[in-house]
């Protein structure tokens, strides 16, 4: 009897109570920062809080919230993904070449397949693509030991050049005779809310469930947070490793998808200098390049805050040549600002 | 009967020979301390055991079944299990996640399991309890001292019901009191039943708790034989070189 009672105190017990824990989190931070600007902005600029501007800035910040998700899994395993822009310029670039058939072999362009479902194959084959180009780099970096950046920033100008090659520098704008189911599915909203950005919020409950709910995810965090531990405890983790850069992969050939539907058109250089922003997002929600520390909503709060801010900073004025500024401050800011929480919490 | 059997192991690395012609046995429930100096050989052997290292010529008989382990997952399967000097734990998890670490229990059918977590807290605060460590599932391990690390360490050998468990220098970096815990917690693993290979500095230790006393020195081994029969006096001849065999 005793005994029993002894376990539910120890169990209840914790260092620090929720609240105490939900206020050492970065991203509840970075919320409160946001919801900070949006007020401030709110009385400052009528426009601001337009409904259109609303749309904009949710819609805006969905694209490189769903590839910072993915990008998330990355960071945590103490990886980083410097291809994702790229990956999002040649899956955009495949989705457009099936999708505008003229360019294509004509017994494909004539095919039943052309009459109903190619929208759907067009995207299916980026996607695909997507995770193929994110298996190659996974694969050298945990099982050739490559180091991430290297192998990422070279499948950064891999994966560039492929679309250059692949779109032939043409831009693709004419998605055929059900071309609107495409526009739709990008560029479409639901209940006032756009579909990119719905996507967002469910995959960013859907995957951080994966990350606090299973083993899989549970395994993802021990990667990063000591390699060889995970190891000795028979986790597979080059497996881990390498399905990370499949998922980071993924995630961009979807936000490709939605931003080429929403666009109409694509060029080879969708996604130029995206990576910058993306993994911005993930560090400002709090992910930790070191390792073994981050989250889906961190992501999507940190895509959401910079978004905010360049949008603010356009309504108040300022030069637009100065986001990158802003950006690479961020960057550097929320890494510094890791620093002093680390140190202050040993 | 023998848990463990090892013939004439040896192991070399390049030009080096960590170890040379081990042989001893492990009996059922029996505790054997394994002593040295550093660079002797403890850890070359114990990560042999453990199958972290193929050893060079020998054989490895696990209840009388020769065996040879790739990967240290192998070697748990069997029944081996380790607590690593470095204690191989992932900071950024809790206590219960570690505990649990790659073998979490689950709920729900593929592919929609999920991790049963008030499971892992009942059972990991169990384990907890059993080693009188006052070591909280839901805590990070980040923020904890080097005795509730070595608590959760130990914890994890016993999710399963292991036949022998290797432990090295479990009591290096612990307090005083702590000592005592893990120590009469090596007992608690002799009463079930479960056999230990102790690899520890600390002479109080081992003579505290072990049965058999093995001692290498320069990749030899220069002593196998009962604790009773033994002294500290002899076990520091031994380990330095002043007594060359026993």
């Amino acid at each position: 009897m005793s005994a029993m009672k002894f376990n539910k105190e120890i169990i209840s017990k914790s260092e620090k109570t929720t609240f105490q824990k939900f206020l050492s989190e970065q991203a509840f931070w970075v919320t409160v920062a946001l919801f900070g600007i949006c007020f401030v902005m709110y009385f400052v600029e009528d426009a601001f809080s337009s409904k259109d501007n609303i749309f904009n800035i949710t819609r805006n910040f969905s694209f490189i919230g769903i590839m910072a998700i993915g990008m998330t899994f990355v960071i945590i395993t103490a990886g980083i993904d410097l291809s994702v822009g790229s990956i999002m310029g040649v899956t955009g670039v495949i989705c457009g070449l099936f999708l505008d058939a003229q360019y294509l072999p004509e017994w494909y362009a004539k095919s039943i397949f052309f009459e109903s479902a190619y929208v759907w194959v067009a995207i299916l084959l980026a996607l695909i693509a997507g995770v193929l180009v994110g298996a190659i780099n996974g694969y050298l970096i945990a099982y050739l030991n490559l180091s991430p950046f290297v192998v990422t920033l070279g499948m950064m100008a891999i994966a560039r050049s492929l679309a250059l090659i692949i779109s032939n520098n043409k831009m693709f704008y004419e998605f055929g005779p059900k071309e609107e189911i495409f526009f739709e599915l990008g560029g479409g909203s639901i209940y006032g809310v756009a579909n990119a950005t719905w996507l967002l919020i469910i995959l960013t409950i859907i995957m951080g469930l994966v990350l606090k709910y299973t083993a899989y995810g549970k395994h993802v965090y021990a990667v990063g947070s000591n390699k060889k531990a995970a190891e000795l405890s028979g986790i597979n983790t080059r497996w881990i490793e390498m399905s990370v850069y499949m998922i980071s992969g993924f995630f961009a050939a979807l936000s490709a998808v939605m931003i080429v539907g929403w666009m109409g058109s694509v060029t080879n250089a969708l996604g130029y200098t995206y990576e910058l922003r993306v993994i911005a997002a993930t560090v400002i929600g709090g992910a930790n390049l070191m390792g073994g520390v981050g989250g889906t909503y961190g992501a999507f709060i940190g895509a959401a805050l910079m978004e905010t801010i360049r949008n603010s900073l356009l309504m108040a004025g300022i030069d637009p040549y100065w986001q990158g500024t802003f950006l690479g401050a961020f960057i550097v800011g929320a890494v510094w600002l890791e620093k002093v929480k680390n140190k202050k919490d040993n | 009967m023998t848990v463990l059997s090892l013939k004439n192991i040896a192991k070399n690395f390049g030009a080096i020979q960590a170890i040379k012609n081990i042989s001893f046995d492990i009996k059922e429930s029996e505790t054997v301390g394994l002593m040295g100096d550093n660079g002797a050989g403890k850890s070359t052997l114990l990560k042999i055991i453990a199958g972290n290292f193929n050893p060079s010529s020998g054989s490895i008989k696990f209840e009388d079944q020769e065996v040879h382990f790739e990967k240290p997952i192998d070697a748990r399967k069997s029944g081996i299990e380790v607590v690593y000097q470095d204690l191989a734990l992932c900071n950024h998890l809790t206590a219960a996640s570690n505990v649990f670490l790659g073998r979490e229990i689950q709920k729900g059918i593929w592919p929609f399991k999920y991790l049963d977590y008030p499971k892992m807290f009942k059972k990991s605060a169990e384990l907890f309890e059993e080693l009188k460590s006052e070591t909280r599932p839901k805590d990070l391990v980040m923020q904890m001292s080097g005795g509730q690390r070595q608590a959760v360490a130990i914890a994890r050998t016993r999710l399963t019901n292991p036949k022998l468990v290797l432990m090295d220098e479990p009591t290096a970096a612990i307090s005083v009191r702590q000592v005592a815990e893990v120590l009469d917690l090596i007992k608690r693993l002799k009463d079930q039943g479960i056999s230990v290979l102790l690899i520890s500095h600390r002479m109080p230790d081992i003579f505290e708790v072990c049965e058999k006393l093995v001692v290498l020195r320069r990749g030899e081994k220069v002593c196998d034989k009962l604790i009773k029969d033994s002294s500290t006096e002899e076990a520091t001849g031994l380990i330095t070189g002043a007594i060359d065999k026993a």
